[in-house]
């Protein structure tokens, strides 16, 4: 056995190796087939193309799909962060009665099967309040998996604020509103930056819950869903899968960064954060 | 002294802890004044009540002869030096300073003056650019301290103001915390658990155990005539004797002290109170002595033993055990050219004065 593996921990480390490379190896797929030259998903690889990249721009249901899930994303993170902000406010600073249950409530769909808050939602919105689906009643299902995120990384903010520094502005002479404006919002903006970014990256590629709820216009998940019948678009799939993980990843990177950002303003030492 | 601070039967609660209990005190105008007690005593509370973070459960705070239960907190004549200085980190030295120039009337070019006068007077002149965040703890405390004064309030609150820094610069910062208030002449209100740190900075003291003020008294006062043994024991170091005291005719008080024997005290050493009985005699190191080879005695002596011997350099502290005490007796003796130290184990003629005794009834 070499030096190496023995000091670090024996087999933990071809277990890591293993374990890593059974996570991550269907998402190389993706990019791999999306560059290939054929339209049969199938080793061994044909030659590099770009034309299922391009091919995406000529199908206009696909825009409008992307359309929507963007109007969908952008709409839940804001929500979510929204409430996610006062929650996560009225979690750290006030103490009120059943605050424990209810700080625990609010997390509940952290662990939730989608299916069930998919099904659950489509029962009330349709049964009993008699709306139509539309891209509403999807931001509304979002909005409802992205707040626990949004609490759990504002409250980490708002944790890592000083009390005395909302004090001392107070003090200063400002009124809790300017104060909130002056003081807290620069100094939680990371973390509200971050918020957005993960609700944003979530409602994006969520797909049971808009399968349930989505109107006329399926967001991108759904069509992609969709398209998988036709064998021959999947190559085109693959490729709008590649584009999708990477915006994800971009996205998840900038949280992370905006998160230990805002711990290094506050001049707090990193306790962990979400990634 | 002019009042400018009233407490008058200030009750705190939090649920059911009584955290102020009846705090009744005048602050005078331009007074530099100490709380100080042990940690967990109420200090921090009853300065926040001042500065109008919490509201008291009863009682009255008037500031200026104007009740203070309807005025919010940043509408106050008072400003606050936090525990954690509360530098907003993401602001420069100079806008942390000014911060509360915003809603002022002045033009940018006097704010700017102003900020550089508070600046200079904390001895941070030209650091106006600096960011807050990369500010070390002394500086941080001194843009806290100009970010208060820059508004020239009527009082100014300290939160332990002096407790994250070093030995060094904490000396430093006391005498120049000293400085500046004489130099402003606003009032001033410390919170420290630090006796020294009172004595030394203080007009006058309160002295807080578990929410209520034991005594009030300029530092002297407080060192030589402490209204009862927990307040003569928190301020300085003082040994206490088992004692048995009994009125004389006239004036005079009989006490049977353990260890020193028979004497009579005044009733200006009895600042608790006198009753007949049983109590305690107290007395500080510095007004005991050992005496060396040869010396004479001008007060009563006392035979003991040296059962420990600190060596400080300038000052030596013995502990004498004496027959019949039940405790050792600290003694303090400066250093002089000539004089011996006594070794452990040597016997020690204990040289006290009855006027130096404090009586405190059990
Ligand atoms: N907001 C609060 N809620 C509950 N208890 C408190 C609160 N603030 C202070 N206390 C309690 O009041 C007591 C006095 O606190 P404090 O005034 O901070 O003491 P000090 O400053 O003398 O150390 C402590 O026992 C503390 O736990
Ligand atoms: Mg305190």
């Amino acid at each position: 056995m070499s030096g190496w593996l023995s000091k670090r921990g024996g087999w933990l480390g071809v277990y890591a190796v293993v374990y890593l490379v059974f996570l991550y190896a269907p998402i190389f797929l993706l990019p791999t087939f999306a560059f290939n030259d054929s339209t049969v998903i199938a080793f061994p690889l044909q030659g590099f193309t770009t034309e299922w990249f391009s091919g995406l721009s000529g199908v206009p249901a696909l825009t409008g799909a992307v359309k929507t899930s963007l109007l969908i994303a952008v709409t839940s993170a804001l929500l979510a962060t929204t409430l996610g902000l006062c929650a996560a406010r009225a979690g750290v600073r006030y103490r009120f009665p059943g605050k424990g249950p209810i700080m625990g409530l609010i997390m509940v769909p952290l662990v939730l099967p989608e299916i069930i808050v998919g099904v659950s939602l489509l029962v009330v919105i349709v049964s009993i309040l008699g709306l139509p689906l539309s891209s509403w009643t999807v931001i509304l299902g979002h909005t409802l998996i992205c707040t626990p995120f949004a609490v759990a990384i504002l409250n980490a903010s708002y944790q890592s604020l000083d009390t005395s520094l909302e004090e001392a502005a107070i003090d200063l002479g400002e009124t809790p509103v300017s104060t909130f404006r002056l003081i807290t919002l620069p100094l939680i903006m990371p973390g509200i930056i971050a918020s957005l970014l993960i609700s944003f990256t979530i409602s994006l590629d969520e797909f049971i819950i808009a399968f349930f709820l989505t109107g006329a216009e399926p967001t991108l998940p759904v069509y992609i869903w969709s398209q998988l019948r036709f064998p021959q678009k999947l190559p085109i799939v693959m490729a709008l899968g590649t584009i999708l993980v990477a915006a994800s990843i971009v996205m998840l990177t900038l949280a992370e960064i905006m998160r230990r950002r805002g711990l290094k303003k506050a001049g707090k030492k990193d306790t962990g954060g979400f990634l | 002294m002019k009042p400018l601070i009233t407490l008058s039967g200030l009750h705190k609660s939090f649920g059911d802890v009584e955290v102020l209990k009846g705090i009744e005190a005048e602050i005078g105008e331009g007074e530099f004044f100490s709380l100080l007690g042990p940690s967990g005593c109420g200090k921090t509370t009853l300065l926040r009540i001042i500065a109008g973070f919490e509201t008291p459960t009863s009682g009255v705070l008037s500031i200026d002869g104007r009740d203070m239960s309807t005025v919010p907190a940043n509408k106050r004549p008072t400003n606050m030096v936090f525990q954690s200085y509360a530098v907003f980190p993401h602001l420069s030295v100079a806008q942390n300073v000014g911060f509360g120039l915003r809603r002022s009337e002045l033009s940018k070019v006097e704010k700017a003056k102003k900020i550089e006068e508070a600046l200079g007077m904390v001895g941070l002149a030209g650091l106006g650019g600096r960011a807050a965040h990369a500010l070390s703890g002394g500086q941080r405390q001194r843009v806290a301290l100009a970010r208060a004064l820059i508004l020239e309030p009527k009082v100014l609150l300290l939160d332990e103001p002096l407790s994250a820094l070093d030995k060094k610069l904490r000396e430093q910062m006391q005498s120049e915390l000293r400085r500046l208030q004489r130099q402003v002449g606003i009032t001033f209100i410390l919170v420290t658990h630090d006796q020294e740190e009172a004595l030394i900075m203080s007009d006058r003291i309160a002295v807080m155990f578990d929410g209520q003020i034991a005594q009030l008294a300029p530092p002297q006062e407080l060192y030589r005539r402490p209204v009862s043994r927990r307040v003569g024991d928190f301020i300085g170091v003082m040994n206490f004797l088992p004692a048995e005291a009994r009125l004389e005719e006239g004036r005079d008080i009989a006490v049977e002290i353990a260890g020193l024997g028979r004497t009579v005290l005044e009733q200006e050493q009895c600042p608790a109170g006198f009753v007949n009985g049983r109590g305690a005699v107290g007395v500080r190191p510095e007004s005991l002595s050992v005496l060396f080879d040869g010396e004479q005695a001008r007060g009563e002596v006392a035979e003991g033993e040296v059962a420990e011997v600190i060596y400080y350099g300038d000052m030596t502290y013995y502990e004498i055990a004496l027959p019949g005490a039940p405790e050792r007796l600290t003694v303090s003796m400066k250093n002089r050219a000539g004089r011996p130290v006594l070794e452990r184990g040597a016997a020690a003629r204990l040289e006290w004065d009855a006027s130096s005794l404090i009586y405190f009834p059990s």
